[in-house]
């Protein structure tokens, strides 16, 4: 087994399985906290909001399992905003406490003029060095879905553009993140989760 | 910079992709798969399942080429047609489609929105509106996937735009029906009107003909994206000649 998936109960597990399954790689989709200790690599993917899947985690006694982790992770999507110490998702009750692996916040995605969800395939920009973006070129274009999204820090390996710039991608440590979906990013996307496989723990 | 979207829209019957001569006498175009690839690599940004078949009956499971679509397919795709609750909804995106879009059942009962948007989020959640210019008003119809049963819903295409957003639509197909199916251009006084209203995603679609179409409805109405069936099918218009053309006239495009 060469990757774990995490069983957030979103509704995408399907396609980032069948992601790895292109790669040729096995995978196991599991919410079992042994499986995921032991697993090499732990992907943790995310759509919907952030509050149901915060509580799923708890409800799955999964938080402390995934802050401990010290493996290579990457969250995708609400996965990676996840990561982060705080959401403005759902602040009519407040903010969101998401795992805190990462220091920053999630943010409600300022687009200006531009519309809302942030929809499509966008670029991503200033590229860092690291090999998570080994063969990936500033300008290839990644598939995005979100309204709110982690602001540029010393985190961002590559940022993206819509209203105001974001990260795209990030990186502390062992733990990496994608906002967009590399399951639906072609190309760009098979090749920076093929770089995730290879990353060394 | 965000990309415009290119978006060839497939009608699925009984597990085959097919065209419809005016809604009966379906001709098969061939597998779904194979067309699923096929579009995927000529540059397709994202493709629309219409399925056809569900559209007159209320199953709640996944038709099951939607498992096979999202295991090859490595773009996003959404599934439309004949889905009416939560449960057939959830069943379609957890075999693997991005998204979802509803059109009649919407009509029928607004409330679905706010259901959907509320269980899966808004960003999954695509509104398609059948739009009528009946010389005076745009107007919304249902149930226009055959002509027997089409009806008038008194509903303003403007007003329901708005209404589909607040509700929770997560992005909006406005598909102009008298340019449909003649590939004489999208209908840019109406969308126009519809961009300035929209706040979410608006996808243009009925009329594309030819590269200045689509030419037109990205840099005069500024939609998110451009949907075409017929030109893409009959190969009309090959989508990597289309979206070279797009780049060089100054669009922002995924090559």
């Amino acid at each position: 087994m060469d990757v774990v998936i995490v069983d957030t109960g979103c509704a995408n597990l399907a396609s980032v399985g069948f992601a790895f399954d292109r790669l040729g790689v096995s995978k196991t989709i599991t919410q079992e906290p042994e499986i995921i200790c032991a697993a090499p690599r732990v992907i943790l993917p995310g759509v919907g909001a952030a509050p149901y899947a915060m509580q799923k985690l708890r409800e799955r006694n999964l938080v402390d399992v995934l802050q401990n982790l010290t493996q290579p992770v990457m969250g995708i999507c609400l996965g990676m905003q996840l990561l982060f110490e705080n959401s403005e998702e759902g602040s009519l009750e407040g903010d969101v406490e998401g795992l805190g692996m990462i220091d920053g916040n999630v943010v409600d995605l300022d687009t200006g003029d531009l519309p809302s969800p942030h929809m499509g395939w966008n670029t991503l920009e200033n590229l860092a060095d690291d090999p998570l973006l080994a063969g990936i070129t500033s300008g290839d274009h990644a598939y995005f879905v979100h309204s709110y999204a982690v602001p540029l820090s010393k985190y961002t390996l590559a940022s993206s553009e819509h209203g105001s710039a974001f990260s795209a991608i990030i990186r502390k440590n062992n733990i990496y993140g994608c906002q967009f979906h590399p399951e639906r990013s072609g190309k760009t996307g098979a090749r920076i989760l093929e770089n995730f496989l290879k990353v060394s723990s | 910079m965000l990309a415009r979207r290119i978006i060839p829209c497939l009608d699925v019957r009984d597990g085959v992709v097919v065209k419809g001569v005016q809604f009966r006498n379906h001709e098969v175009v061939g597998g779904i798969l194979d067309l699923a690839l096929r579009y995927r690599d000529e540059g397709a940004d994202e493709l629309v399942f219409y399925d056809i078949t569900a559209s007159t009956d209320a199953r709640t499971i996944s038709p099951d080429w939607v498992r096979k679509v999202s295991a090859v397919l490595d773009i996003p795709f959404c599934v439309a047609g004949g889905i009416k609750t939560v449960e057939a909804a959830r069943a379609r995106l957890e075999e693997g489609a991005d998204k979802i879009s509803i059109n009649s059942p919407a009509l029928t009962r607004p409330d679905l929105i706010n259901e959907l948007s509320d269980a899966f989020g808004r960003q999954c959640i695509v509104v398609g509106i059948d739009s009528y210019f009946d010389g005076e008003d745009y107007r919304v119809k249902s149930h226009t996937g055959d002509p027997d049963e089409t009806k008038d819903t008194g509903r303003e295409t403007f007003d329901w735009i708005i209404e589909a957003v607040q509700r929770g639509a997560g992005e909006i197909v406005l598909n102009c029906m008298n340019q449909d199916g003649v590939r004489k251009g999208y209908d840019l006084p109406q969308l126009i009107a519809a961009r300035k209203i929209c706040r979410v995603p608006l996808i243009a679609s009925g009329g594309a003909g030819e590269t200045s179409h689509f030419e037109d409805v990205f840099k005069r109405a500024g939609v998110d994206g451009a949907l075409a069936a017929s030109v893409f099918h009959k190969n009309i218009l090959p989508i990597p000649t289309l979206k070279s053309e797009l780049r060089t006239a100054g669009i922002e495009i995924r090559i």
